[in-house]
């Protein structure tokens, strides 16, 4: 991958005279290359990676993963029936996956009870699906790369030869 | 108790330097551009290897020379990036960091009068422990040719009693490096007067510019070469001490003498852990590698744009910036630097005089630390300009 992709996606705030001083590049190649990946597509957004445990009262307090079965339509197979549950705003991701289900779906909600309701009212009864199986997720431990355990205190002694 | 250390332990390590160490130490919230080992932690395959190999139960010692199979994958190690041949049996050692490597290997080459020629700035063990081993450190100032030994400052230096020479490149303070065409000639000189050479190849993995040269491929160095690399700073194994020597079968059977008796073995945990670094940790020294490399053409740009005159060093993790426009000397500056801004560096001082003017700033921190020390240093310079 490019080295400008790899230290965006690691801080998506890093700026472009930042960038060109670490890969010794002109400022203005670096912010065209950022321009045209994001016009094509290989920079979808930024955005910051919140841990959603230090903070209380939010809208999305609970998450599930949801594998969906599926009868395939005629000659669309899964594509229809995925777009249809992929537009619902609680939908956060949506996967084809391999094994006994067919779709990994995730989904936020205040409570259990709004995440229920989606899958029993929204989700189930949907044409073309077969069945589901919810999965409530009770711990976040590692997320995009990142470890949301609590930093520990940095361990190097402060100088040395 | 009057007097009970002996007279060669009581006068090392100039107290300066030490009284500024406490000093950091003892303050809080100090941005530390002084340490001199990786930010990484050791690539969890690497630690998860040792783990194991506890849990297994293995907590006994191992051969003197060093677990079987980690000097297997020296060798290989070796031979692979090199092209070098070293036998696992008879021309490797294992040791406890590089540290241990070249304590042993002055002891067993040196006799009381023997001179050992170190080019400095210096890594600071490599004088201390040529004195404790009874040789006489014959320092070269380097400063006048870029902090680089050249053939001709070596010719100056060498006489009769000149044993060996320590090479350390990629270098500690500076950062230094040298190219093929370099070493060659510096080898002709070693060759031409039979002097051994010590070469500390620590960071050579960390190289950035070129691919590192190893000091025993050059034309018939290898029968006049020890060569010591180890595992701290490319796989990030910095505490559990591990590192290694390779060499002519009768220094290194005279280096395997003394550690016998002295350390027995290194830690069997970390012996196992480092076996499984040469075997799956080559991507992440990459990874790390890209890390620094960003870092340090980072930092060479920001220190140049704030007038501390400094070039792109090709390896290791430290750039070594010129202070004289400031008027400060190397512990002014640094000691002010501390009280001011609460920024630690080391001074140049503390790896020979000849590196007064200059400080030693390492980049192995996060950059979001960089990017701030250097914005507080910014703040310092507007004051000594």
């Amino acid at each position: 991958m490019d080295e400008i992709l790899e230290i965006l996606e690691k801080d998506g705030r890093a700026s472009v005279e930042d960038i060109a001083k670490m890969l010794r590049k002109k400022p203005l190649d670096v912010k065209k290359a950022i321009k045209q990946y994001e016009k094509e597509g290989a920079i979808l957004k930024y955005k910051a990676v919140i841990n959603k445990d230090l903070i209380k009262d939010s809208e999305s307090e609970v998450r599930a993963l949801i594998e969906v079965n599926i009868i395939p339509q005629k000659d669309l197979g899964f594509e229809k029936i995925a777009e249809r549950i992929y537009s619902f705003p609680e939908v956060t991701s949506c996967y084809l996956i391999s094994g006994t289900y067919d779709l990994l779906v995730v989904v936020e909600g205040k409570n259990l009870h709004t995440v229920s309701n989606f899958v029993a009212e929204k989700l189930s009864c949907l044409e073309n699906v077969r069945g589901t199986a919810t999965h409530f997720l009770l711990k976040k431990y590692k997320e995009d790369g990142v470890i949301l355990k609590q930093k520990s205190e940095n361990k190097r002694i402060a100088i040395s030869y | 108790m009057k007097n009970i250390i002996a007279n060669k332990v009581q006068v090392m390590q100039p107290s300066g330097i030490r009284a500024f160490f406490d000093l950091v130490l003892g303050m809080k919230e100090v941005i530390s551009l002084g340490v001199g080992e990786p930010d990484f932690v050791t690539p969890w395959q690497i630690r998860e290897a040792g783990i194991y190999s506890l849990e297994q139960g293995f907590t006994s010692y191992t051969s003197n020379k060093g677990l079987y199979k980690l000097r297997l994958g020296i060798c290989r190690y070796l031979k692979n990036k090199y092209n070098l041949e070293y036998c696992p049996e008879e021309e490797t050692l294992v040791t406890v960091g590089v540290s241990e490597g070249l304590d042993l290997v002055l002891r067993a080459i040196i006799n009381p009068g023997d001179k050992v020629l170190i080019p400095v700035p210096s890594y600071v063990s490599y004088g201390p422990v040529t004195e404790l081993a009874g040789g006489i450190p014959v320092y070269i100032d380097t400063s006048k040719d870029g902090f680089k030994i050249t053939p001709k400052l070596l010719e100056k230096h060498i006489d009769k009693k000149t044993k060996a020479v320590i090479l350390n490149y990629p270098t500690n303070p500076t950062g230094v490096s040298y190219r093929r065409k370099e070493l060659d000639q510096i080898n002709k000189v070693l060759l031409k007067h039979k002097v051994l050479c010590i070469s500390d190849e620590v960071y050579g993995d960390l190289t950035y510019d070129f691919e590192h040269v190893a000091f025993p491929t050059l034309p018939k160095a290898k029968e006049n070469t020890v060569y010591f690399n180890g595992f701290s700073k490319a796989y990030a194994m910095t505490g559990w001490r591990v590192g290694f020597a390779c060499g002519p079968k009768e220094i290194i059977a005279a280096m395997t003498k003394i550690h016998q008796y002295t350390i027995m073995c290194v830690s069997i945990t970390s012996q196992m852990a480092a076996a499984e670094a040469l075997v799956t940790g080559k991507r992440y020294v990459q990874q790390m590698k890209r890390e620094y490399n960003r870092r340090r053409q980072f930092i060479v740009a920001e220190l140049n744009a704030l007038g501390l005159k400094c070039s792109l060093p090709q390896g290791a993790f430290y750039v070594f910036p010129c202070i004289k426009s400031t008027g400060l000397s190397s512990m002014e500056f640094s000691r002010k630097l501390l009280d001011e801004q609460k920024v630690a560096v080391v001074p140049g001082t503390a790896f020979g005089s000849s590196a007064e003017g200059y400080i030693r700033i390492s980049y192995a921190s996060s950059m979001d630390n960089l990017k701030e020390a250097l914005r507080r240093i910014a703040l310092f310079l507007q004051k000594y300009r």
